[in-house]
């Protein structure tokens, strides 16, 4: 599998001492370079967007936890729904229609959540924002297998079904509320969106971090089991503890970071006053620790990646999309699996709508609007190929934050107006695709 | 070579017709256990057509397909990998983004007991079974694309002959070859032969077909011109049957 990669067992051509120290690392830690390129950029946005406040305009606010933290949430929306688009990319398929089943999803649960529930369960029950929150899950998840049916099984081209659900979609979350804004939404559900409130806090990260790095160190340790047992060769001993270390530290950095942006003032004052505090409301410091939409983009891009690197549906995918023909040679049902991806992506569109609707604290109709497109970006910048066959979930991840740090970026050092906004995020697409086809060339 | 008792496959009086063209006019043909059958005839002839409706890939219009005397029905792929028929396409159907091992095992992954595909056993496999037919295959952790034609000839071979196939389809299998592949391919299929398999053998090569097959049926415009015993007849014969479509007088 290219997504798995492993070292080969015969030894290589060049030796390890005629490479500089650099390639030495990359060789034996086995990481993709392409990853650490994407990684590499990204550093190299957030340093340029600090600096440029730093120099210019006397006020570097873009590495704060404050900023930091937004960025996490903001990524969630696109992020969830950039996991999926891989799937549909790669299987040379594309889905234009996820912005307008954000926003007609968003619009049934809204309703749902806000008129119809309250009645026969009373207003903030318990269960309203379960049962909202899995019907826009089915609901999605039935518009995405509609439009794959059509796609598989009438043999319509995707660009052109999801072209027209681009449009029916956006139209009936128009008629499900004549246009209306339904607000606010279950006090519940509204924590699904993040916030002060929704948001773990500093224990419940440092948990979080903590099992995270022994699912890491757990990981590593197996892959070297499973080596041994087939006697392939191993990661030199002092590699495996350098990724350990960078991804354990990296985690633990992003502990630190949620955990250093501190609840507003104004919150913190609500928070004494109800709870009893005493001291100085000024005086407290309550973390905000992981934001819930980011646990969720966190729990969804582990369980994708696991099911594109780890289960037979993922090597199909992958089959699909290299070898259509010889996918279905190999006895590979490929239409039931483009069926049964639409219906992921809607699914994960409808997901999608539950943060985005939940951090709004309204459901509109305007929601997603235009979200296909940076969803479509996200992806593309993150290394999936519109030839089909190649692409990463992790890559879509990194992707996402790069187009969004980009927005955010351009606000923060005061080119506020959108359309700059458009410009930038236009040109490094083409750029960032440009330059991955000048990498792929190179090594090949 | 006497061939007595149940065939091991009989396709009997298949027809597939795609778009009003006959590609494929009622024809009848037979493989025993541990005998190799060439089909031949022009490009076009519907050597292909016929024995991917015994892969799989097509569905015959009529006619019965018959494993060991039990007629079976073959709708995809799958119902033949179940009969044990296994096939290496001229186009060789490998995924080329996928490594060689996600290629040996598309379709039929091995999986550890909580359901997910286990890469480490698959690629330890692909390795031994690799290392009996072409003990010079190193590339196994890069996508396919980047072998040569003779390497993943090798993987698209293995592909058939590891999961104990009974009947083998060779479409072409030399065509993309050197010298060197081409005699490796032509003992493997002795082995094969001598281990019991029965394997249809679509090539162009008369030397080929007269040094490895048994039996030879030649077609021609979708229809069947005959069926010989290679040992009976002369290359030229058979250049007769598939030029002129024209029968020689010794025909089995």
């Amino acid at each position: 599998m290219t997504t798995t990669p492993t070292a080969p067992q015969h030894a290589p051509q060049i030796s390890d001492a005629q490479l500089n120290p650099v390639a030495r690392f990359i060789r034996a830690t086995e990481l993709d370079t392409r990853l650490l390129g994407m990684v590499g950029a990204l550093l190299m946005i957030w340093l340029g967007f600090h600096l440029y406040g730093v120099l210019v305009t006397g006020n570097g606010v873009f590495l704060t936890p404050r900023n930091l933290w937004n960025l996490s949430v903001q990524t969630a929306v696109t992020g969830i729904m950039a996991t999926g688009m891989v799937l549909v990319i790669i299987t040379r398929n594309i889905d234009l229609s996820v912005g307008s089943i954000v926003g007609f999803t968003g619009m049934v649960m809204g309703i749902l959540q806000v008129n119809i529930l309250p009645q026969y369960l009373g207003l903030g029950h318990p269960m309203i924002w379960v049962i909202t929150a899995i019907t826009g899950l089915i609901v999605g998840a039935l518009i995405g297998a509609f439009h794959g049916w059509l796609i598989a099984y009438r043999a319509i081209p995707s660009f052109i079904v999801t072209l027209g659900g681009l449009l029916v979609w956006r139209g009936a979350a128009f008629l499900t509320a004549d246009g209306k804004t339904i607000s606010p939404v279950d006090p519940t559900f509204a924590l699904l969106g993040g916030g002060p409130y929704g948001a773990i806090g500093s224990t419940g990260s440092w948990i979080v971090g903590i099992i995270g790095c022994v699912a890491i160190i757990w990981i590593l340790m197996r892959s070297r089991t499973a080596r041994r047992k087939h006697q392939f060769a191993l990661r030199p001993m002092w590699a495996e503890a350098t990724l350990a270390c960078l991804t354990c530290g990296a985690l633990i950095g992003a502990v630190l970071v949620v955990n250093a942006y501190p609840w507003p003032i104004g919150i913190v004052k609500t928070y004494a006053a109800e709870n009893g505090l005493t001291a100085d409301p000024a005086t407290i410091f309550i973390s905000h620790g992981f934001a819930i939409p980011v646990l969720i983009l966190a729990a969804v891009a582990i369980a994708m990646t696991i099911l594109m690197t780890r289960t037979r549906f993922g090597r199909y995918v992958f089959a699909i999309g290299g070898n259509p023909e010889a996918a279905a040679l190999a006895g590979i049902n490929t239409r039931w699996m483009t069926l049964k991806i639409f219906a992921l992506m809607g699914m994960l569109a409808g997901l999608a709508a539950v943060v985005a609707s939940a951090r709004l604290n309204s459901a509109t109709n305007a929601l997603g609007d235009l979200e296909e497109l940076y969803v479509i970006a996200s992806a593309v910048v993150g290394g999936t190929s519109l030839a089909g066959g190649v692409g990463t979930i992790y890559g879509a991840i990194i992707g996402t934050l790069v187009i969004q740090s980009l927005q955010t970026g351009m606000v923060l050092i005061g080119f506020g107006d959108g359309s700059y906004r458009k410009i930038v995020v236009g040109i490094a697409l083409v750029l960032a695709v440009y330059l991955d086809i000048l990498y792929r060339k190179k090594i090949k | 070579m006497a061939n007595s008792g149940t065939p091991l496959v009989e396709l009997r009086d298949i027809s597939i017709a795609f778009g009003g063209i006959k590609a494929v006019d009622h024809v009848s043909i037979d493989l025993y256990a541990g005998e190799v059958v060439g089909l031949l005839g022009h490009n076009g002839a519907g050597k292909s057509t016929l024995i991917k409706c015994l892969s799989g890939a097509y569905k015959a219009d009529s006619g019965q397909i018959l494993i060991n005397g039990k007629e079976v029905e073959i709708k995809n792929p799958r119902d033949a990998r179940a009969e044990n028929i296994e096939t290496i396409y001229q186009t060789l159907a490998l995924a080329d983004n996928l490594d060689a091992a996600s290629n040996l095992f598309l379709g039929r992954e091995l999986v550890n007991p909580l359901g997910f595909v286990d890469d480490s056993a698959m690629e330890a496999e692909t390795r031994k079974i690799l290392a009996r037919l072409n003990p010079n295959f190193r590339k196994f952790n890069v996508p396919v694309s980047a072998l040569s034609g003779g390497q993943r000839q090798s993987v698209a071979i293995a592909r058939a002959v590891y999961f104990n196939a009974k009947i083998l389809i060779m479409d072409e299998p030399t065509a993309a070859l050197g010298p060197q592949e081409t005699q490796m391919v032509s003992e493997l299929i002795q082995e094969l032969k001598a281990q019991g398999l029965g394997i249809f053998l679509i090539e162009h090569d008369i030397h080929n077909v007269m040094k490895l097959c048994d039996r030879a049926s030649v077609m021609k415009n979708g229809q069947l011109v005959g069926t010989v015993n290679v040992d009976e007849v002369t290359d030229e014969d058979i250049l007769g049957m598939i030029i002129l479509g024209k029968k020689p007088a010794k025909a089995a």
